[in-house]
């Protein structure tokens, strides 16, 4: 086991936003949390990177647990000069063979000598995502990594984010709000407000009242939309982001 | 060579300037501008105490100082008017500093000294612990170079890759203070904000790597230390607001050498 939460409280100030959560993650698994805005998704990530403040609970991360984490943003001024190839680099201990492993599966050769703040949105997804499997991590944690992207992007995104998965052997723990895609790409869902409210193999997650409840009755039908496109995008696969 | 005040004044400044460069690269991209003001408002508070107390101006100066920065760096993200606190604090401090020093009878203080810096009457004590206090700001600014960078970029990101931010903002505020602490004597606490961002905002127009940042950063600011100091005497001018005009003045020179040769594109 890589990541295991027990009993996990976060509270800021009076606002309890984690409440008695437990969460595992094996090695090779791709799990991915939903849940509405406030749900404490983003905080459940800091507390795993340990920038939340627990109140209770313990995170248990395996011994030299190397985590790759991919961010919804960077705080990028322009007064910051910075090249991609400088960036991919910062505090990072060069390993050539690694380096360059990542810039092929993310298709990022050409965007070395670009400035970070020059990037596109999609461009700038890449990047962080090559830094973060640069060091070959055990866990892949992705925060809204496909934000901005279209549903068949999307699905690109995933695609790749598995193909990383088995090319590193690495464990992926992901946030998302792409219902429509995500629920297949996934060997496990978890349904979370606050606490979690459901989980487990990504059709029984969709089909359980909870996540109904949670996420209204438009909800319908989202996976067997999923299964269809994937079903149509195979010749994709090797294509860019 | 020491015994000429001269010397004395320009290695003091030269001292400034190299520990200013790579912190006020840092200041100008997490724009911690106010932040710096409040730091160094709040070291004046530190001379007040020290003069009332009679202590050493420079150590009063750089535990309050030290003080201010570290409130300010514990409430960061916890508090949503953070730009409001430091007005307030550094305000607060600058105004309770003025109205000790009035209380102190018997002394008279040169003020100007303390705002605009007095830099011609740098003593080789001074001189000590300006260089020591700029040296360990080198040493830690280079030292916590990258996972500084990182820092700024993305808080989350460092953390996941095992730095800790807070320790890394906490090097960042005793850089601070030391250079604000430092400063005083050269440039005074109006001016130490100066000699902090224009240096580093001059190398920007120019370059396109954060080291380069730093480094010209260095450049320009020892550059307007010799030539601020030079010319302060030519024209009978302060000497800590000098040393400010002509890295302004490089500001603008540099500016204009990267509209000119089309730099600009990058930025």
């Amino acid at each position: 086991m890589l990541i295991e939460v027990t009993d996990l409280n976060v509270r800021y100030g009076a606002k309890t936003v984690l409440k008695n959560l437990h969460l595992f993650l094996n090695r090779g698994e791709i799990v991915t949390i939903v849940g509405p805005n406030g749900s404490g998704k983003t905080t459940l990530f800091k507390a795993i990177i340990g920038t939340a403040p627990i109140s209770s609970g313990k995170i248990k991360l395996k011994d030299n647990l190397k985590m790759g984490y991919v961010p919804q943003q960077l705080n990028i001024d322009h007064s910051l000069p910075m090249t991609v190839g400088r960036f991919l680099l910062l505090a990072q201990q060069k390993n050539q063979k690694a380096f360059e492993k990542a810039l092929e599966i993310v298709g990022a050769k050409d965007l070395l000598n670009r400035q970070i703040y020059n990037l596109s949105g999609g461009e700038m997804q890449r990047v962080l995502l090559a830094k973060a499997i640069i060091n070959e991590p055990d866990v892949l944690l992705l925060d809204e990594a496909t934000r901005g992207l279209d549903q068949s992007g999307s699905a690109a995104f995933y695609r790749k984010i598995e193909n990383i998965r088995n090319d590193l052997d690495c464990s992926v723990l992901m946030i998302s709000h792409d219902l429509h895609v995500v629920m297949g790409a996934s060997d496990r869902v978890i349904c979370l407000n606050g606490h979690i409210c459901c989980e487990g193999a990504p059709k029984s997650v969709a089909t359980s009242p909870e996540y109904k409840a949670l996420f209204g009755s438009d909800v319908d039908g989202t996976f067997a939309l999923y299964r269809h496109s994937h079903d149509h995008n195979h010749h994709t696969e090797n294509e860019k982001l | 060579m020491l015994d000429d005040f001269i010397i004395r004044a320009t290695l003091a400044a030269i001292g400034v300037a190299l520990a200013s460069a790579p912190l006020g690269c840092f200041v100008v991209w997490r724009r911690m501008a106010y932040f710096g003001e409040a730091t160094a408002h709040a070291a004046l508070l530190g001379i007040a105490l020290s003069l009332l107390f009679e202590f050493s101006v420079f150590s009063g100066a750089i535990v309050i100082s030290l003080l201010m920065a570290s409130l300010v760096t514990l409430t960061q993200g916890r508090s949503l008017f953070l730009d409001t606190l430091l007005g307030v604090a550094g305000h607060m401090s600058i105004a309770t500093g003025l109205v000790i020093v009035s209380f102190i009878s018997g002394v008279r203080i040169d003020l100007m000294a303390y705002l605009v810096g007095d830099i011609l009457a740098v003593s080789r004590m001074d001189l000590l612990l300006i260089w020591l206090g700029a040296i360990t700001v080198i040493i830690l600014m280079i030292w916590r170079w990258s996972p500084l960078l990182l820092v700024t970029l993305n808080e989350d990101m460092a953390s996941a890759s095992g730095f800790s931010p807070k320790k890394e903002n906490m090097v960042l505020t005793i850089a601070l203070a030391t250079v604000v602490a430092v400063g005083i004597k050269i440039v005074g606490i109006l001016l130490i904000v100066a000699m902090l961002i224009i240096p580093a905002a001059s190398a920007r127009w120019i370059v396109s790597t954060p080291e380069g940042m730093g480094i010209g950063a260095g450049i320009v600011g020892i550059s307007s230390a010799i030539l601020g100091i030079k010319s302060a005497f030519i024209f009978d001018t302060p000497t800590g607001p000098s040393i400010v005009c002509v890295a302004s003045i490089f500001f603008l020179l540099l500016l204009i050498v990267s509209l000119v040769s089309k730099r600009t594109k990058n930025f």
